[in-house]
C-alpha cells in the first residue's frame, strides 16, 4: 500500500507533477542526447584523424617524426613486413607509404604539399582516399605519371582532370627532383585542409623520383578496433630494433586528438552535473511543496503510529516514482532523438570553417556510449534520491501535535 | 481495572512569551470499557489531556499510565508503537488520507501493524459494515459526506482492537442528527467490543451520551460524575 499511496500522492497535484516530470525528462534527454552528440563529434574526430593517413599504428625510421625528410626513410621494409606478418591480428590491414614534403605547381600557382607515394590497393583499404574520388579515377599500380589531388587544391590551382602538375622535392642525394604528373583523380575529404595538403602518386613513381629504391617513409596499420592499438604496438616494439624503427600508436601521433578526447570526457560529466544541479533544485522544491501541503497528513500518520523512517520512506517512494518515470521517458526521448539523426546526422556545413579548425566533420552523427547512459541515469537517480532526503527528513520531523494543529 | 491513570499531570505551553497552563495537576482514573466525556470550555485543557493520554504530547510533570504502560517514561519510538497497538484516534476534522478509499483508510493501521492483506480486507469491510458504510468501501473521502467520513475515522480507530479510543470533539463538524447517529455507533462499538472511549466535547448532546463526565476548567478537574443512561 505504501507504493500505491506514493503513486496516488504524486498525482494529487497533477500540474506540479507534470512540471517536475518535464524537468527530469528534459534533463535526462539532454544528458543522453548532448552526450551522444559530443561522443559522435569525438568519434568522428578520431576516425577522421585515423583515416587521414594516420591509421592506428605507424612504423617509421626513428628520426622521421621529428624531421620527415627523405633521408629519414626505412631503406629495407622487409624486416617490418616480417614483424607485421608475425604480430598483426588476421583482420588488420597495412600499407607502405613514401611521404615527403614537396612543392606542387602549375603554370599559375605553386604551393607546399605532402607528396604521398602509395600502394593503391593496400592504401584503399586503410585510409579515406580509397572511397574519396569524386572525379576521374583512383590510382593504379601502372600509373607512373598519374596524380590524385584534393578538390580544394584543384580549385585553388584552377585546374581539373587531365591537366598537368609538377611536383618538386629533394631526393636522397640532396638534389632537387621534379616530375610532371597528370591529374587522373580529384578527391573530397572531410576537412578542406586535407584536400589542400595531400597529393597522391604511386609508390614506384615516388621511389623513382626520390631515388629511394625500395625505401619507404612509413608503414601505416589499421586495426579492427581502436582499443587494440597499444597492445599491438607493444608486440611490434618487441619485434623491431628500437634503434632502427619507431612504432607509434595513433594517440602518440595525434596528441591533440587524445587531449581533446579527454576534454570531451570531462565536459560530458560537467554537463551531467550542471543539468543535475538545475534539476535537483526543482526536485527539492517540488518535494518540499508536497511535504508542506501535507503537514496535517504527516501528523495524522505519526499519530496513527507511523515511525519517522516510514514517513521518510513514503516521501522517497514518491521521488522514486517521479525519477523512474522521468528517466524512462527521458531515455526514450534521448534514444529516439539519436535514432532520428543516425541516418543523416546534423549538418554543420554552415559552420564549416569553425568545425574544420577543430578537425571536425561537416556532418555530426550522434553516438551513444553505454557508459554515458549509465552514468547519466545513475546521476539522476542517486543524486535525485539524495536531494529528496531533505524534504523527507523534514516531513518525518514534525511532531504529531504541531502537525495536526497546522492549518 | 484502570485502563488510564493520570496523577498530578501538569502541562504548560508557551505562547510567544506568555506561559499558558493547559493542565494544572490533573489526576483521574478511567476503567476499561468506559464511555467517557471530558468536557469544558475552550482552553480548559481537554485536547491537551487527550493528547497526553494518547502519547501525542508529553506532560511536564506527573505520571500517565495507559494499559499498564507508563507514558511519562517512554521514548518517542515507544510511544509511536503504543499508539499503533493500543490507541485509536478520531479527530474533529476527520483526518482521513484523501488518496485512499474508505477501506484502504481503515486498512492502513493494520498495514502498519503488519497484518496480512486478506485479514486486513476482511476486518476493514466488517467494521465498515458495522458503522453502516457497507458498499462504500471504494469511495474516497471526497466522495463521502462529513458524517460518513467520521464513521470511517471511527472504523479506523477501532478496527485493530485498541485499548482506548480518543476522540477529540468528534461531532463538532457534524449537524446534530449526524452527530447523534455517530455517537450511537461509538456507543454500540463500546458495548460490543468493550473498547474504552474517551472524547472531549463542549456539546451538551455528547455529554448526555457519556457514561461518565469529567469536567475541566483552567486545566483542573472540577467535576467528575458517573451517570446512567
Amino acid at each position: 500500500m505504501f507504493f500505491q499511496l506514493g503513486w496516488r500522492n504524486i498525482w494529487r497535484n497533477r500540474r506540479r507533477t507534470l512540471v517536475i516530470l518535464t524537468a527530469v525528462i528534459i534533463g535526462v534527454w539532454s544528458m543522453i542526447f548532448l552526450g551522444a552528440l559530443m561522443r559522435g563529434m569525438a568519434d568522428q574526430f578520431v576516425s577522421n584523424g585515423i583515416k587521414t593517413l594516420t591509421g592506428h599504428i605507424q612504423v617509421h625510421h626513428p628520426g622521421y617524426r621529428d624531421d620527415p625528410v627523405v633521408e629519414n626513410s626505412m631503406p629495407d621494409p622487409s624486416v617490418v613486413e616480417a614483424a607485421l606478418t608475425k604480430r598483426l591480428p588476421p583482420d588488420a590491414q597495412w600499407a607502405h607509404r613514401v611521404k615527403v614534403d614537396a612543392v606542387v605547381s602549375n603554370a599559375r600557382h605553386s604551393t607546399g604539399v605532402t607528396m604521398v607515394g602509395i600502394d593503391p590497393p593496400r592504401e584503399a583499404a586503410i585510409s579515406f582516399i580509397g572511397g574519396a574520388i569524386t572525379e576521374g579515377r583512383y590510382l593504379e599500380d601502372d600509373d607512373p605519371y598519374g596524380i590524385m589531388v584534393g578538390q580544394a587544391l584543384a580549385d585553388k590551382f584552377e585546374t581539373k582532370l587531365e591537366r598537368k602538375l609538377v611536383l618538386m622535392t629533394q631526393d636522397t642525394e640532396g638534389e632537387i627532383a621534379s616530375r610532371a604528373f597528370r591529374i587522373i583523380g580529384i578527391y573530397r575529404a572531410e576537412i578542406e585542409a586535407t584536400e589542400k595538403q595531400f597529393v597522391f602518386v604511386t609508390m614506384s613513381a615516388a621511389q623513382e623520383m626520390l631515388k629511394l629504391h625500395n625505401g619507404i617513409s612509413e608503414i601505416a596499420i589499421l586495426l579492427p578496433v581502436h582499443e587494440a592499438a597499444d597492445k599491438v604496438a607493444g608486440a611490434l616494439r618487441t619485434e623491431l630494433p628500437a634503434a632502427e624503427y619507431e612504432v607509434n600508436t595513433w594517440q602518440e601521433i595525434l596528441p591533440m586528438v587524445t587531449a581533446i578526447l579527454k576534454i570531451y570526457d570531462f565536459f560530458i560529466y560537467i554537463w551531467f552535473l550542471v543539468v543535475f544541479i538545475a534539476m535537483g533544485f526543482g526536485i527539492v522544491n517540488t518535494a518540499l511543496m508536497a511535504v508542506f501541503e501535507r503537514i496535517r497528513e504527516f501528523g495524522l500518520l505519526k499519530a496513527l503510529g507511523m515511525k519517522p523512517r516510514w514517513i521518510i520512506q513514503e516521501v522517497i517512494i514518491e521521488s522514486i516514482y517521479l525519477l523512474i518515470l522521468g528517466i524512462i521517458i527521458g531515455n526514450a526521448a534521448g534514444f529516439l532523438s539519436v535514432l532520428a539523426l543516425s541516418a543523416n546526422g546534423i549538418d554543420l556545413s554552415a559552420l564549416a570553417a569553425g568545425t574544420e579548425y577543430w578537425g571536425m566533420s561537416r556532418v555530426i552523427y550522434p553516438a551513444i556510449l553505454g557508459q554515458d547512459v549509465i552514468v547519466a541515469n545513475l546521476v539522476v537517480f542517486i543524486l535525485g534520491l539524495v536531494v529528496s532526503l531533505y524534504p523527507a527528513v523534514k516531513a518525518a520531523r514534525f511532531t504529531p501535535v504541531e502537525a495536526l494543529a497546522h492549518t | 481495572m484502570d485502563i488510564v491513570k493520570c496523577t498530578k499531570v501538569k502541562k504548560t505551553y508557551r505562547q510567544n512569551t506568555v506561559a499558558v497552563k493547559a493542565l494544572d495537576g490533573v489526576s483521574l482514573s478511567i476503567k476499561k470499557g468506559g464511555f467517557i466525556a471530558i468536557a469544558g470550555p475552550s482552553g480548559s485543557g481537554k485536547t491537551t489531556l487527550l493528547n497526553i493520554i494518547g502519547g501525542l504530547d508529553s506532560a511536564d510533570s506527573g505520571r500517565v499510565v495507559v494499559d499498564g504502560n507508563v507514558l511519562t517514561d517512554m521514548t518517542q519510538s515507544e510511544l509511536a508503537k503504543l499508539r499503533l497497538r493500543k490507541v485509536g484516534f478520531v479527530f474533529q476534522a476527520y483526518n482521513l488520507i484523501p488518496v485512499l478509499s474508505a477501506q484502504e483508510n481503515v486498512e492502513f493501521v493494520m498495514l502498519l501493524q503488519g497484518m496480512s492483506p486478506a485479514e486486513r480486507r476482511a476486518r476493514a469491510r466488517g467494521i465498515l459494515d458495522d458503522v453502516g458504510l457497507g458498499g462504500m468501501y471504494d469511495r474516497r473521502p471526497a466522495e463521502l459526506s462529513g458524517g460518513q467520513q467520521q464513521r470511517v475515522a471511527v472504523a479506523r480507530s477501532i478496527v485493530s482492537d485498541p485499548s482506548i479510543v480518543l476522540a477529540d470533539e468528534p461531532t463538532a463538524n457534524l449537524d446534530s442528527k449526524t452527530g447523534a447517529s455517530l455517537l450511537e455507533i461509538m456507543e454500540e462499538m463500546n458495548e460490543k467490543k468493550q473498547v474504552t472511549f474517551i472524547f472531549s466535547t463542549h456539546d451538551k448532546m455528547v455529554m448526555d451520551f457519556a457514561h461518565r463526565l469529567i469536567y475541566l476548567r483552567d486545566g483542573r478537574v472540577v467535576e467528575d460524575q458517573t451517570r446512567k443512561r
